[in-house]
């Protein structure tokens, strides 16, 4: 009973936090009432390892979880600066004039979406909100299908539905095409001869906005959402060192690094990394979504993570002396 | 010739793609165009093989009533679901007016894949948060000074991808903000690592791939 105790309170907190619409917000004074309570929790945590009891790892999950779900019942503003590499490529997308073809390939599935997901529904919204033609491919089987998730994000907005981009003209979504980067290396060639025909299999000569896309040179600008192979590094290397056309990328957090000295070189036209450069370019484009919510959650969490490692070697320290130290 | 013909291909694929890199014109395009293309329906095909062999051995688990074999129960249904669901959307979509595909919103595949799939795919790749912390707290210590700077560096790249970083730290001087030194860590110190240890892979694929398309290294051909 006492093992299942902090399941059934994770799974409580879960739920409401699912199916709260604001109702259980609590007041800012709440909120700090709530985080102070949870700081004190952790130096109790301190002090049981500072005597040599080091807790349960389901005591370490219930606040993982306890403070990832919190600050969806919280009401705190954080400040949120955007970032050089998010700039960068806000800054690119934001010279494009009206009418420029974006293909945005969509290169993640479902488990990386709560962080990429953000950053797609963003960047869907800011093009059909500026007149961008938006081009949806993917080289991941998923990608295609997360893709209508954000068109239908997207749709949902009353402004962007008033203007009513059409399918086939205003965006398309081309599908999903097996051979990674032999992909991107055969559009360099000819879209037609990778797509032959959209996700509903209407040819590609059928479909008004692909008349005259031939291949990257007709493109003025990739963007790409990327949770690994294939993704950034091979739309670098081949669409952009091969075949000149600007990439902008959005990574999860943990691929970011890896995609850094391209960003670096001025081979990738900025960086979205993560949690918090989806919420930095929703910052950029204007389109609060979800990141601005979840990464309130992720700092949290960060908080708490680091709370333990401080702790954990606190506990390792003091553990050392205490062998240390000569018996009297 | 089991040997011989594999090593052809190899070499004349190999071959043509280096070529076709540097000079991209007739008639190394059209090889590479032919090439790409046998590339894809080979991972096509591979696609199948993986989907098969997955339920060849979640079947002889079942059969062999091994350790968790009602785990592959699980696969075998989940998979017969999707399939049947997208066969039959796809069946009727075909035949309706207007046609739709099997993706479309509304279809039954389309349920699944947001009401199952997409959640235990997530909740899957959410656990790593758990799991880093449990682990972060029992074996993230500062034994040694290179284990001390991949600590600090560590916490600095946690507290400076947040906002609440910046709230901690706004009492410093601008460059010594937690979201700044986070993204020092990551430009300069982190970017230059990575691009050695992309140089090093780089040069270790080029020997390797060179050492296939020659036929010195045939240890692909076995097995």
């Amino acid at each position: 009973m006492k093992k299942i105790v902090p399941v059934i309170v994770l799974a409580l907190l879960f739920a409401i936090a699912l199916f709260n619409d604001s109702a259980l917000e609590l007041s800012p004074t709440w909120s700090w009432v709530v985080t102070i309570l949870l700081g004190l929790a952790m130096v109790v945590v301190l002090i049981l390892s500072m005597t040599g009891k080091m807790i349960e790892r389901r005591i370490v999950f219930l606040f993982v979880g306890i403070s990832l779900v919190l600050p969806f019942f919280m009401n705190f503003t954080m400040p949120l600066n955007v970032s050089p590499v998010v700039q960068t490529l806000y800054d690119a997308l934001n010279k494009l004039p009206k009418g420029s073809k974006v293909l945005a390939s969509f290169d993640y599935d479902p488990p990386s979406a709560p962080e990429l997901q953000p950053m797609a529904d963003a960047f869907v919204k800011w093009a059909f909100r500026n007149d961008i033609k938006v081009i949806i491919v993917g080289l991941w089987p998923q990608g295609p299908l997360q893709a209508n998730l954000s068109v239908e994000a997207a749709m949902a907005d009353p402004e962007i539905a008033a203007k009513n981009p059409k399918y086939g003209v205003d965006y398309v979504n081309l599908g999903f095409q097996t051979g990674n980067e032999f992909v991107i290396q055969g559009m360099g060639t000819s879209f037609r001869a990778k797509f032959p025909t959209d996700l509903y299999n209407t040819p590609y000569d059928s479909i008004p906005l692909m008349r005259g896309v031939e291949n990257f040179s007709n493109i003025d600008f990739v963007m790409n959402l990327s949770s690994g192979y294939p993704g950034t590094v091979e739309w670098v290397q081949i669409a952009v060192d091969r075949f000149g056309v600007p990439v902008g990328a959005g990574n999860t957090a943990v691929q970011a690094p890896q995609v850094y000295p391209y960003v670096e070189s001025g081979q990738l036209t900025g960086l979205l990394g993560g949690m918090s450069g989806a919420a930095e370019f929703e910052k950029a484009t204007g389109e609060a979504g979800q990141a601005n919510t979840f990464l309130l959650s992720q700092s949290f969490a960060h908080l708490v993570v680091v709370g333990f490692i401080l702790i954990g070697n606190v506990a390792l320290f003091i553990g050392q002396n205490r062998r240390r130290a000569p018996l009297v | 010739m089991k040997r011989e013909i594999p090593l052809i291909i190899t070499f004349v694929a190999g071959c043509v793609f280096v070529i076709q890199y540097f000079i991209p014109h007739w008639p190394f395009n059209e090889f590479e165009q032919v090439f790409t293309d046998w590339f894809s329906i080979v991972q096509a095909f591979a696609i199948w093989l993986g989907a098969l062999s997955l339920l060849k051995f979640s079947m002889l688990k079942i059969q062999r009533r091994q350790k968790d074999w009602y785990m592959s129960v699980i696969i075998i249904v989940g998979f017969a679901v999707m399939v049947a669901y997208g066969a039959y959307d796809g069946f009727v979509g075909m035949n309706a007016n207007p046609a739709y595909s099997f993706r479309d919103p509304g279809t039954h595949f389309d349920w699944l894949y947001q009401n199952i799939y997409t959640p235990l795919t997530s909740t899957m790749f959410a656990l790593l948060a758990f799991f880093v912390a449990s682990a972060s707290y029992r074996a993230f210590r500062a034994r040694n000074f290179q284990a001390t700077l991949l600590l600090i560096a560590g916490i600095l790249v946690m507290i400076g991808r947040v906002p609440v970083g910046d709230l901690i730290t706004q009492f410093l001087p601008e460059s010594y903000r937690a979201a700044n030194l986070a993204d020092w860590i990551m430009n300069p110190l982190n970017a230059t690592g990575q691009r050695a240890i992309m140089i090093g892979i780089a040069l270790g694929t080029v020997s390797t791939s060179l050492r296939i398309i020659l036929g010195i290294e045939r240890s692909h051909l076995e097995g």
